[in-house]
């Protein structure tokens, strides 16, 4: 009866011939391909390091007027605004602007690429049910994986470094803006595009000038989202040596300072705090024309 | 300003539509005669569209009368080929619609059509201007050419002032304003009309069906009208079709559909007609006998005006003459009243009788 209180498993020396296989060849295939993979992500490791010089070396009361005239257009509104220039004052004042100033251009770093890859991944997906059927499990993986576990394999394949640590925030926060874009497409009134159809739209035409711009709201709260999930994997990229404000949380993590810690994390919850309330607002001033309504 | 284009004849024919997943494998059979109840049951095929021969003179209205589930959404999306038939031609001008290719096609619904829907399906996110922009836009014209024609039809439907109004801040009387000013900017000699005044409230309805009247007169495009309401039909239609099961029961000019409904469920509906307003002097003059009598009417008069007219002046006989003044036909005030009034056949007498 012992197979009834001990699982039937592959015996050990199988098992551990099977585990043995596959990272020998992972670890081949990094020998032979990795020189060549890191050569692909150069253009992403320039532009992550130009943006950082950007946002290290202007200064920072030129930073604080460009963060304040972004805010502004986008949000339109004096409250957000006003409360972004104290929330980065603040930082500045307890010693966290430039790990601050890395941090963002790390966030805004990712989330263009997430929306760069994403976007034309959720329109496909909007067009395509059989993509659909294969990037939505895919997707669901991307976001339940224990982000530690897919941070192994990037390691091993391009080191330490900022280009893993981008790959690995990409990975956690691209899922949203994937799925909201085709979620929006696919919420586009259907007599609307019948219409385009009628009027001999063609596949782009109708793309351009209906789908996108209805879906647009929908697809700003996936940006939303993604900017959101990028901010939170800042910690979780500190490991591999991402610089920015998860260095120090990092630190205070081993050593168990609570008060530099608690600073950092504060200063995460700032810009994330500017991060959403500005891009919601710019969300919400897409839909103005919904919501005056006659009558 | 340009030109605008005046109508292109339709004909639509053996048409048929059949719903379902391999609706090729039962085409032979329904032209052999199998009924829609019985593809449904033992196929779970559905029958859309069966044996559809219309012809739709240029420049004139055609109206499409059945009520819902009767096809007749199914049949004005086969004109652009928003829904492609199973079997048939669908002739507009010299072309068959039915064989062009993708490109053609967009050629095709881009220059030759425009569509009003139920529904308007206008554009939330844009302006009543660069609604009614849309067609052109894609047609690639000029954008000072664009606004131009739109602001012209904006103006002549009525919408003066609400040109960068959003949709949403119209009523839907207005809306479908812009919905008719976004086709008649694309000035397309085919005007398609799905249900297009059925969402608005009876007096707004009127109101439309008014524009549409008057804009007629001087676009003269092919109108194909869709539509469930009788009064509107007969209001609108140079001719009217209509339609039951997919199948046309009856095609005809009013008069003719008014005077003699083709079974008993067409005489349901034309029961409720108020038939002085239908029915013209033509239909109840006898032929001159002598000098005419009394006042002269006008061919084309409906009985309505024509009674009002003669019991005015208090004749009991007047006579009818052609565009040119010439008497054409003798009336009898007796033959107008007694055409005006619903003939009672046994069925209506007896339901009446039941009801009373």
């Amino acid at each position: 009866m012992d197979w009834l209180t001990t699982f039937p498993h592959l015996n050990d020396d199988a098992l551990r011939a099977l585990k043995k296989a596959i990272d020998g060849g992972f670890r081949d295939f990094t020998r032979a391909y990795g020189e060549t993979i890191e050569t692909m992500f150069e253009p992403v490791r320039w532009f992550l390091i130009y943006s950082e010089r950007f946002m290290t070396n202007t200064p920072w009361p030129l930073i604080l007027l460009l963060v304040a005239v972004l805010v502004w257009i986008a949000s339109r509104s004096w409250k957000i605004t006003l409360g972004s220039i104290v929330t980065l004052l603040a930082i500045g004042f307890f010693d966290m602007w430039d790990d601050t100033m890395k941090t963002i251009a790390m966030t805004f770093v990712c989330t263009l690429l997430a929306i760069v890859i994403g976007i034309p991944i959720g329109i496909g997906m909007s067009r395509s049910n059989r993509l659909q059927a294969i990037v939505n499990p895919i997707l669901d993986v991307m976001q339940t994986m224990p982000s530690f576990v897919y941070l192994i394999p990037v390691v091993m394949l391009l080191g330490i470094g900022k280009v893993p640590g981008l790959l690995a925030v990409v990975i956690y926060a691209i899922p949203p803006i994937i799925r909201l874009t085709n979620l929006g497409i696919r919420l586009v009134d259907k007599d609307v595009l019948e219409a385009a159809d009628a009027f001999g739209s063609s596949n782009w035409q109708r793309l351009k000038d209906v789908q996108m711009p209805l879906a647009l709201p929908t697809i700003m709260a996936g940006i939303n989202q993604t900017i959101m999930m990028a901010l939170a994997m800042v910690v979780v990229a500190s490991m591999i040596g991402v610089q920015g404000l998860g260095q120090p949380v990092l630190k205070a993590i081993a050593n168990q300072y609570f008060t530099l810690g608690m600073f950092n994390g504060l200063a995460i919850v700032g810009i994330a705090i500017i991060f959403d309330r500005a891009s919601q607002a710019y969300g919400k001033r897409l839909q103005r024309h919904l919501e005056v309504v006659h009558g | 300003m340009a030109e605008q284009h005046t109508g292109i004849g339709i004909s639509i024919r053996n048409l048929y539509k059949i719903f379902g997943t391999n609706p090729e494998d039962y085409i032979d059979a329904v032209r052999g005669g199998m009924t829609k109840a019985e593809l449904n049951d033992k196929h779970n095929h559905v029958l859309g569209l069966k044996d559809i021969n219309i012809e739709m003179p240029e420049g004139g209205i055609q109206v499409v009368m059945g009520l819902s589930g009767s096809g007749k959404s199914t049949l004005i999306r086969h004109i652009n080929r928003l829904i492609d038939p199973t079997a048939g031609e669908v002739i507009v001008g010299d072309e068959d619609v039915v064989k062009m290719n993708e490109t053609e096609l967009r050629e095709f619904r881009r220059r030759k059509t425009a569509m009003v829907f139920q529904k308007f399906a206008l554009l939330p996110h844009r302006t009543v201007l660069e609604n009614a922009v849309y067609g052109l836009q894609i047609q690639g014209i000029p954008r000072k050419e664009q606004e131009e024609h739109a602001r012209r039809w904006i103006s002549r439907v009525g919408l003066d002032g609400f040109e960068d109004n959003y949709p949403n801040q119209l009523s839907g009387g207005m809306q479908q304003r812009v919905g008719l000013a976004r086709a008649l900017t694309n000035d397309a000699p085919i005007l398609l009309m799905d249900e297009a005044f059925s969402a608005l409230d009876p007096l707004i309805r009127m109101d439309m069906q008014t524009v549409l009247l008057d804009l007629q007169k001087e676009i003269r495009k092919t109108v194909v009208f869709i539509t469930h309401d009788l009064d509107e039909a007969l209001r609108l239609g140079d001719r009217i079709a209509i339609l039951r099961d997919g199948e046309v029961v009856q095609q005809g000019t009013k008069q003719e559909i008014v005077l003699r409904p083709a079974d008993e469920y067409i005489s349901s509906f034309v029961r409720e007609v108020n038939r002085g307003r239908v029915i013209s002097v033509d239909m109840v003059m006898t032929p001159l006998s002598g000098e005419p009598q009394g006042m002269p009417i006008r061919q084309g008069t409906v009985l309505e005006v024509a009674a009002k007219k003669m019991t005015d002046t208090n004749v009991s006989m007047a006579h009818v003459t052609d565009r040119d003044g010439k008497p054409v036909g003798a009336l009898d005030i007796h033959d107008v009243i007694s055409a005006m009034v619903t003939p009672v056949d046994h069925e209506t007498a007896d339901s009446e009788a039941a009801v009373a």
